[in-house]
């Protein structure tokens, strides 16, 4: 039975059966995190879960994470510091169950030094503070990885900590007017039964009194943004539309003081701060981000923090930031390569699949020019910077301008409607008032102000704020996460969508491996899985992920084993020698480079048997997507890849798609633009560094995200590459979004004639327009909420469909 | 009528004695997660844990002795 344990601590099938306290573990890492657990008492993490842990991903390397020994690093990340105790927070990316909160929040009963450990669950992120005197910070994160939960840490977390005031702000003062609105209202309920007259006018005075006192807070600090937001507006010379909000709000509270205070009346405060409660919880509404996602993702983040170089034979770890041309740079596996340099020393071979979409890494010899963002696979290699990293070839994307500027807010098609709306009131009320000079001085100003307060465009907004508020958190159950509301109207705008190739439509986590030669035997087939399992290469990694074991062969003994980087590995058994590698290695009658995709040759006792071919899959579900989405949309396909996929993609996409191979960063960003002058309207689906220009460029850019913690770079919408093809559905979704406004502003137009004709005759009683004004708002939401709801329902029915 | 005037004093001054615990609550971070407290209140001190059975064994023993 040897061999076919799951490991007690990963869950991984074990191949090397390692046995500590008759519990199995897949590799040694494993069984060290496991050892270290139970020594501090800490096995609960197992029952809580089962096989909670992170698999130990290769060698713990000591002097990795030697850079936050730099005073300068430490600064930066570290939120407070007194000389027993520091603060730290981390994001942890891995945090997935009960049992990480579990461990992660007893770190203290592993290191001593440790004070107090706190998980926030939802935001996958950890407060740590612990003494320096007793341990550094290079320690706790040294912890933290070895038990399998590496602190994710990059140049952009370290330079901006902070944040998030704002949205507590924000949530207090939406307290404050729901506070003084439902008090206010619940003093004005005598009057709304009394028809206006109390038959104590003392009683009525207090009321109206403490109504008064009520509003003041929300006058004062809860409508704040609103009028700021219009100075603003005023400043710049643009009618926003706070400023015919802000004036109604002025007009509607003064006159209520005036009223209050010279006891003629008791005013219109408790639809005034209805309103500005309802606005505040509309906006709050459509501008609820997702914390966990970040849009606004720049290279700083892909990078790592420190890097390591060598400086007089002796190994030295740096901040990223004091690398400087000509140092000399040592690149281990899965390492980035922080700036442009040549190569010195090694075999590398190096995955530029996130800079620029291909597919296979990169085999590079000594003195060739390697660009910044790839990663090298296998061995450890030198490098010497030609090029500070600010300035290399694939951060230079960012400096193309439409980084530094902000996407141009389009104007939503309410603010014209506003703006015509604003400009038609005030000319009824000039009328109005006019028309009142003439027959009754006395009532002028009371007309005036009258329709000003009844018609405030607050209905109007509300609707909008509230439907969009309303349909985002929908779009975001389908796991398409949207930077804000705006990005609705955009996406129901869209007649073009441009799609990239390479861990767009494939995916990148996935591969499919296909045979091709003459078929192996069980027990051969059950070699190359066991001789496998010994490289920590990609390519060894997938063959040995596909293989599952066929017969009852144990891990046989190996006479010789070698790995010789960049070719291949040679394993040699008692009755066997295998050879897996590239096809000189396997002396295979095939080029190395006929094949466009990345493949394994198979030699067995020196016969050729045939080639693995390992390739990305097409994503599940993308014929249909693809033909649903050619009905309505104008399709393009733009590649960074080579032309190996040509006529699978034409197949899938037809003949009357644009297919572009080996397209540049910078061209994908060219090709929007000129789609663009054309008058189109782009939607650009990319995953990778090589699309974050082109993402930028477009109306709406979506990254497709296999694992929303990954990184993503800056994008308008962040989807999750599952929910890709319910994409023909939640377009359709959006485009209801207008329909849904549109019913909305019906009624509140409706509100509003009813209203404003009654305001010009100067029949406007104090009842009529307390109970109009909030019970036109509170419908209104109602409507949005319902329209939402409602064409959920088909969104959800056409999915169920495809 | 006049007890109308007291009552409508003790109801602001409970309401905002709420609206200030609300305050409170949010800028103490009350609701920056509210996930992973319900989880941690159900995770046993381990080390108390022993003492506890032991002294939960010893309970019954005594109950069991009477």
């Amino acid at each position: 039975m040897k061999g076919k344990y799951n490991c007690y601590h990963c869950g991984d099938f074990c191949i090397d059966d390692i046995v500590s306290d008759g519990n199995h573990f897949c590799c040694n890492g494993c069984k060290h995190v496991y050892l270290l657990l139970s020594e501090n008492g800490l096995c609960n993490y197992y029952q809580l879960d089962n096989t909670p842990g992170i698999k130990v991903k290769g060698k713990f390397k000591g002097d990795r994470f030697a850079y936050l020994d730099d005073e300068s690093v430490i600064s930066k990340l570290i939120l407070f510091n007194s000389s027993h105790q520091i603060n730290v927070k981390f994001s942890l990316p891995q945090i997935h169950c009960l049992s990480c909160i579990y461990l992660l929040e007893k770190l203290h009963q592993i290191e001593s030094g440790i004070i107090q450990s706190r998980v926030n669950f939802q935001e996958k992120n950890i407060f740590i503070s612990f003494n320096p005197q007793l341990i550094s910070l290079r320690k706790v994160v040294e912890l933290l990885s070895f038990i399998g939960y590496e602190p994710s840490i990059s140049m952009q977390d370290a330079i901006s900590v902070k944040k998030k005031n704002t949205s507590k702000k924000q949530i207090i003062q939406i307290g404050v007017a729901g506070f003084c609105f439902s008090n206010i209202m619940m003093l004005s309920f005598p009057e709304y039964f009394s028809r206006g007259n109390l038959e104590l006018p003392e009683l009525q005075q207090t009321f109206s009194w403490v109504i008064l006192l009520l509003s003041i807070p929300v006058f004062i600090y809860s409508a704040s943004s609103i009028f700021l937001s219009a100075i603003n507006g005023l400043k710049q010379k643009k009618i926003n539309i706070d400023i015919p909000i802000a004036l109604a709000i002025l007009i509607t509270f003064s006159r209520s003081y005036f009223e209050i205070i010279t006891n003629c009346g008791s005013g219109y405060l408790d639809s005034g701060t209805g309103i500005i409660f309802f606005m505040l919880i509309g906006r709050w509404f459509q501008n609820k981000s997702y914390d966990v996602l970040s849009f606004d993702r720049k290279y700083q983040s892909y990078f790592p923090l420190g890097v390591t170089i060598k400086k007089n034979g002796i190994e030295q770890n740096i901040p990223i930031t004091k690398l400087a041309i000509n140092d000399i740079i040592l690149i281990r596996n899965n390492d980035l390569i922080p700036a442009d340099s040549l190569l010195m020393e090694g075999d590398a071979n190096i995955d530029y699949s996130f800079v620029n979409g291909e597919n296979i890494p990169q085999q590079k010899n000594v003195g060739d020019l390697l660009y910044a963002g790839g990663k090298q696979l296998g061995t450890s290699i030198l490098l010497r910077a030609i090029k500070i990293p600010s300035q290399s070839y694939l951060t230079e994307l960012w400096n193309n301008s439409i980084f530094e500027k902000n996407k141009e807010k389009k104007d939503s098609f309410i603010h014209p409607w506003s703006k015509y709306f604003t400009l038609v009131l005030l000319s009824i009320a000039f009328i109005a008032s006019i028309y009142w000079q003439w027959t009754d001085p006395s009532k002028v100003l009371l007309v005036l102000t009258s329709v000003l307060i009844i018609a405030c465009p607050c209905s109007l907004l509300l609707s909008a704020t509230f439907t969009f508020g309303n349909m985002m958190r929908i779009i975001g159950k389908h796991q398409l996460f949207l930077k804000n509301a705006t990005v609705i109207e955009s996406l129901a705008k869209i007649n073009h969508i441009v799609f990239d190739k390479t861990g767009t439509i494939t995916s990148q986590q996935k591969t499919a491996i296909n045979y091709r030669g003459i078929p192996l035997s069980p027990l051969e087939n059950d070699l190359i899985k066991y001789t496998t399992a010994n490289s920590s290469h990609v390519l060894s990694r997938s063959l040995n992920s596909h293989f599952s074991v066929l017969s009852n062969m144990v891990s046989p003994s190996f006479l010789a084993y070698c790995e010789e980087g960049g070719k291949g590995i040679f394993a040699k058994t008692a009755e066997t020698e295998l050879r897996l590698g590239n096809s000189d290695f396997t002396a295979s009658d095939l080029l190395n480079n006929s094949l466009k995709s990345s493949a394994v040759h198979v030699n067995i006792n020196d016969n050729y048997k045939g080639y693995f071919e390992i390739v990305h899959p097409y994503r599940e579900g993308l014929d249909e997507m693809v033909s649903k989405l050619k009905k309505k949309y104008t399709l393009h396909v733009l590649s960074g890849d080579n032309d190996a996929e040509k006529s699978t993609l034409q197949q899938i996409f037809g003949n009357d798609t644009v297919i572009y191979f080996s397209v540049t960063p910078q061209g994908k960003l060219e090709y929007i633009k000129a789609l663009q002058k054309k008058g189109a309207n782009v939607l650009m689906i990319g995953d990778g560094l090589n699309d974050a220009g082109a993402l930028m460029q477009a109306n709406v850019g979506i990254a497709v995200s296999e694992n929303s913690a990954q990184f993503s770079p800056a994008c308008d919408a962040i989807i999750d590459a599952s929910s890709l093809n319910k994409l023909p559905s939640i377009l359709k979704y959006t485009r209801m979004s207008k329909v849904n406004i549109s019913i909305g502003f019906a009624v509140s137009i409706l509100y509003n004639i009813i209203g404003i004709s009654l305001a010009v005759q100067g029949k406007i009683s104090p009842v009529v327009a307390a109970i109009l004004m909030p019970v036109s708002s509170i419908s209104i939401v109602l409507i949005a909420m319902i329209t939402s709801k409602w064409s959920e329902k088909l969104l959800k029915l056409s999915i169920i469909k495809s | 009528m006049s007890a109308l005037f007291l009552l409508l004093g003790v109801s602001i001054i409970i309401a905002i004695s709420f609206l200030i615990a609300f305050i409170w609550s949010v800028t103490t971070g009350q609701y920056d997660d509210e996930f992973t407290p319900s989880v941690r209140i159900l995770f046993e001190d381990d080390r108390n844990k022993k003492s506890k059975n032991d002294q939960s064994t010893i309970e019954k023993k005594s109950s069991h002795a009477n």
